[in-house]
């Protein structure tokens, strides 16, 4: 430290700079970029006998030629978009309410209300789901006291209670960023929109949600993201028929034993997400900076 | 007789639990005036406003606009439009698009909208500026523009809150010049409310002086700053010196007054203000109306001593602190330059009519402009 | 430059300091058994009696077959010192991974073993002449049934009938395969070593499992689910472990373990040792001590199941004792189909055909 810092201020600041973002890299190195490229590697290698591997597409060219896993692959990316956009059908007025009608406590109120689901683990909540849709549950002696239904009704395992599960896991995730955005648009905006001739539809349509954008589409990609990468709920919720591609991944490593294809699937989860993400921001006219920032 | 107005309110009352923001206001506004609500922050006006515009409904009372009643009609039904205090233009959309907005609306077809929006946008000043986001407007443009994205509607009454009180001083002064004459050549009747007296003054046909959720006076500016009614008018409206004093005798004209810091001032008689020996009352006179040095009428005399030359131009005055009583008071320099060399220090003396002198019975209101 | 280089030197050094003193503090703590198991297998109660006997720490964590093998196979076979994988997954592990390492069989008490089942053991888990395993807990998976809504149920395809659908269920992965194999009449464990036979049987289990799967309420998962579903009356048949059965005999008489006509499908877990075991000592201690037939009677009780310890029957529930007795005649206990080795690249088969039939629609 003998070499003044007010000879050298500018590389001082640089190296200060450096020391502030080296837990962040070494964080991201370690735990992101490394992993990745490992598991790069691996799915691109074949298993020729104990202990013996060749360098192969066959991981890819399997998955491509198996309709099973592709099916499951479209499946999941096309249920994930439907639960978010559901997410986000639901949560854009719960969100404009909380923004625009709730002052003060009653706000804060609401928005705790929300957070509250968080409080206990995502495998309590949806066993919570489980306990109310099972055939023996709440709900389905609810419907046989109140006479609604003859017998037994069983509302677990089917693509409805998947959905059911996915929306409400992912639903603050979507409601901290559209409240965010929605509060600072500007309430003068929305009564220029009524004054000048505009009914609740349109005002919402050409003034809200065009400021709300950026709002939505962060709201989205991270419901997104969490829907596609979810495994708990499509697996219990599910049941026999739930085909979630995270499943996949996990029996490919777990069960199977089978990083090579695991590694695969794993690295087709990531591209496809990627996709999807892409073609949503372009689709919304939205770029990443500013939906993060 | 209820057509010639183009928006009337009767006893308009405006309560908010025990508050009561809007007093019993009427006012009749004739075609294609001017008009303004003056009033300090919190007096109602933007409240009475927003009734007008519809986002708020009276407690009580009739609001009529084209000699029908609105009440009941939603904004986005009501022929009038609003100038937000923030412009609210839509920063979604550009220029074109904004003006376009509201034709979008009535569903006029897309040849009649793109006329309609060059029109306005070329009456306003600025054709070429539809394609420009609204980011690139400077302060005044934005004006303009949110003035003509209401004007494309032809709307029977233009309400305007304060829309100057964004942009520095030098545009304001520009843009009231520029919003009179537009008011002027399109005929459509606006009202503008303010708390700026000069900004009523110059642009206003009328004015409505609020106070406390009422209406002090509604007259020509003229009038408001010539013969304040009240109190409270001749202090917000224009500058003035005020003394506290108490009524001693005086004449049909005239009325004398003993100073509560000390002197007599004798002020012109109200006809309508009957005043009586003894009360309260407050005594204003316009710093322009007391001359320097023994020219002109001498009902009122005194000397003083100058504290303080505050040069401006054509608008220059003195500070000045009476001999006798150390009253501060404030005395406009003549415009001639003719006592361009007094300074700090100089003793003067000071003289004016008793028919520039105001006094009205003393209130707790203590507003001065 | 040199600055720089000095930061990242710098903080090289730092983190080396810092996995040393987290591998100083795992040293401190030497005498630790670090036990990969099921659950039930080592109760609070052996352990603390282990640790007063011998004051070494048993850390416990709990997994499966599958579950066993990856976590090994991540560390290449450390962060444990005993496992205990059921026999037929050990050779194909050791095989292709190199995760396990051999007994030393001096060091085992021999003489608390049932010879047979040590034996069989032993025979199975040898690879390149070297012993892996010993055997612990055995036990069978069969029906779990309620005789009162069920009581035709004697074989894993009578899950398929009719009156059934909706009220059944079984776990999607292999004994599944193999019950339902023996049930067709077919025999898997003889066609282990054809691949090509082995997958046409494979083929007949999927399109009847596929044909079922709108019988099947949901694959079970986790054992407590499936007792869940059972005991709350959605559930009336199941393909299940036959400790299940008897827990829930326990608690309603009309619902027990029945041994399927085609046969049980025996199984028997093992005490192995990791390759990167770190105290050998305390694992050979744990085996003997846990093979000693008071304590494996007390594990018998906690897990329901069965040791290989000889004697331990003695000292075993003898309600446990009846409830096995009821769902074993002599001629079921023959019966018992044990799992042979599985042989390397019969996994991937199987995994193939267990992902066709969760894919397919069951409506």
């Amino acid at each position: 430290m003998s070499n003044g810092t007010s000879v050298k201020g500018g590389g001082t600041f640089r190296f200060g700079l450096l020391l502030l973002a080296f837990p962040l890299m070494l964080w991201l190195f370690l735990l992101v970029v490394l992993p990745h490229i490992d598991l790069f590697l691996v799915s691109m290698r074949e298993r020729i006998s104990y202990g013996k591997y060749e360098f192969s597409l066959i991981n890819y060219i399997e998955f491509f030629s198996e309709p099973l896993y592709w099916n499951t692959y479209v499946r999941t990316a096309v249920m994930s978009i439907f639960a978010t956009f559901l997410t986000l059908v639901i949560g854009f007025p719960v969100s404009y309410y909380i923004a625009k009608f709730m002052r003060g406590k009653g706000k804060n109120v609401l928005f705790l209300m929300c957070l509250i689901p968080f409080w206990v683990s995502e495998l309590v909540r949806t066993f919570g789901w489980m306990i109310l849709l099972r055939e023996s549950g709440v709900v389905s002696n609810f419907l046989q006291w109140s006479g609604i239904a003859d017998g037994p009704v069983e509302m677990l395992y089917n693509d409805a209670t998947i959905m059911v599960g996915l929306v409400y896991t992912s639903m603050l995730f979507m409601i901290v960023p559209l409240v965010s955005v929605l509060d600072s648009l500007d309430d003068s905006l929305i009564e220029a929109g009524y004054d000048l001739g505009g009914n609740g539809f349109t005002v919402t349509r050409d003034i809200v949600i065009p400021h709300a954008m950026p709002g939505i589409a962060s709201g989205c990609i991270v419901v997104f993201m969490l829907t596609l990468g979810n495994y708990l709920t499509p697996n219990l919720l599910g049941g026999k028929d739930s085909l979630w591609f995270t499943e996949q991944i996990y029996t490919q490593f777990i069960t199977r034993f089978n990083w090579e294809s695991g590694s695969a699937f794993g690295f087709l989860l990531l591209v496809l997400s990627s996709l999807i993400v892409w073609v949503g921001l372009k689709l919304s006219k939205q770029t990443l900076s500013e939906t993060v920032g | 007789m209820a057509d010639q107005f183009d928006l009337e309110c009767r006893n308009v009352v405006k309560k908010f639990d025990d508050f009561t923001a809007v007093d019993d206001i009427s006012l009749a506004i004739p075609k294609g005036s001017f008009f303004s609500i003056l009033g300090p922050s919190g007096c109602g006006k933007t409240t009475l406003l927003r009734m007008l515009a519809g986002f708020q409904a009276p407690t009580s009372g009739d609001i009529l606009i084209k000699g029908s009643s609105v009440l009941g009609v939603p904004p986005n039904r009501r022929p009038v439009n609003m100038v937000f205090q923030h412009l609210a233009l839509f920063p979604m959309m550009n220029v074109a698009e904004n003006v376009a907005y509201g034709l979008k609306r009535r569903g006029v077809n897309k040849a009649t909208i793109a006329q309609k929006v060059n029109e306005t946008l070329a009456r306003v000043g600025l054709p070429d500026s539809g394609p420009k986001q609204i980011s690139q407007l400077s302060g005044g443009q934005k004006q303009r523009i949110a003035i003509a994205r209401c004007l494309v509607l032809d709307p029977a009454v233009l309400l305007l809150d304060e829309p100057l009180g964004a942009l520095d001083l030098k545009l304001r002064e520009h843009m009231k010049v520029e919003l009179k004459q537009l008011q002027h050549e399109i005929g459509t009747t606006f009202v503008y409310i303010t708390h700026d007296q000069s900004e009523a003054l110059v642009m206003s046909d009328q004015v409505a002086v609020m106070n406390a959720g009422r209406f002090e006076q509604v007259g020509a500016p003229q009038d408001l700053y010539y013969k304040p009614q009240t109190a409270f008018v001749a202090g917000f409206v224009g500058e003035s010196n005020r003394w506290h004093g108490v009524v001693g005798g005086g004449n049909d004209h005239q009325v004398e007054i003993n100073l509560a810091a000390g002197g007599k001032v004798v002020a012109k008689r109200d006809a309508n203000a009957a005043l009586k020996d003894g009360q309260a009352v407050e005594v204003f006179v316009r710093p322009e109306a007391i001359a320097i040095d023994g020219e002109g009428a001498v009902d009122n005399t005194l000397s003083a001593k100058v504290e303080n030359v505050l040069f401006n131009g054509a608008a220059s005055s003195l500070q000045v602190r009476e001999a006798t009583t150390g009253h501060e008071m404030t005395v406009a320099l003549p415009q001639t330059g003719t006592f361009a060399s007094v300074k700090a220090g100089d003793n003067i003396n000071l003289s004016w009519s008793f028919e520039q002198t105001r006094c009205f019975a003393a209130s707790d209101v203590g507003a001065t402009a | 430059m040199s600055k720089k280089h000095g930061a990242l030197r710098g903080s090289l050094l730092g983190l080396t300091a810092i996995a040393g003193m987290v591998s100083l503090v795992s040293a401190a703590q030497a005498d630790e058994l670090r036990l990969l198991t099921w659950g039930g297998y080592a109760p609070d109660e052996v352990i603390e009696a282990f640790e007063k006997e011998t004051g070494i720490d048993v850390e416990v964590t709990l997994s499966n077959n599958e579950d066993m093998i990856s976590k090994l196979r991540a560390t290449g076979g450390g962060g444990f010192d005993l496992a205990q994988p059921s026999q037929d997954r050990i050779t194909g592990a050791q095989l292709e991974y190199g995760i396990y390492k051999p007994m030393d069989l001096s060091k085992v008490d021999s003489a608390k073993f049932i010879p047979s089942m040590l034996a069989a053991t032993k025979a199975n888990t040898t690879v390149d002449g070297e012993v892996y395993g010993v055997p612990h807990v055995w036990g069978t998976s069969g029906l779990i049934v309620d005789k009162t809504k069920a009581a035709n149920v004697a074989d894993y395809t009578d899950l398929c009938a009719d009156d059934l659908a909706g009220k059944v269920s079984y776990r999607l992965k292999r004994p599944t395969l193999i019950g339902f194999a023996y049930a067709m009449g077919l025999d898997p464990f003889a066609a282990y070593g054809d691949e090509a036979k082995y997958q046409e049987i494979l083929d007949a289990v999927e399109a009847k499992l596929i044909d079922c799967k709108s019988n099947v309420k949901t694959y079970w998962e986790g054992g407590d689910a499936l007792l869940n579903l059972v005991r709350s009356g959605e559930v009336v048949a199941a393909m299940a472990w036959d400790t299940g059965g008897w827990k829930l005999n326990n608690d309603n008489a009309d619902i027990t373990f029945v041994a399927p006509k085609s046969g049980a499908l025996g199984w028997i877990d093992t005490f192995v040792l990791p390759s990167k075991t770190k105290n050998e000592d305390a694992a050979y201690k744990w085996i003997n001590f846990v093979m000693q037939p008071e304590i494996a009677a007390m594990i018998t009780a906690n897990a329901g199941n069965f040791t290989a310890s000889k004697g331990a029957d003695e000292f075993a529930d003898d309600k446990l004792k009846a409830q096995f007795q009821g769902s074993f005649p002599a001629k079921d206990l023959d019966n018992i189909k044990w799992y042979p080795t599985v042989p390397a690249g019969l996994e991937v088969l199987e995994g193939k055909t267990l992902d066709r039939v969760k894919a397919a629609q069951s409506n």
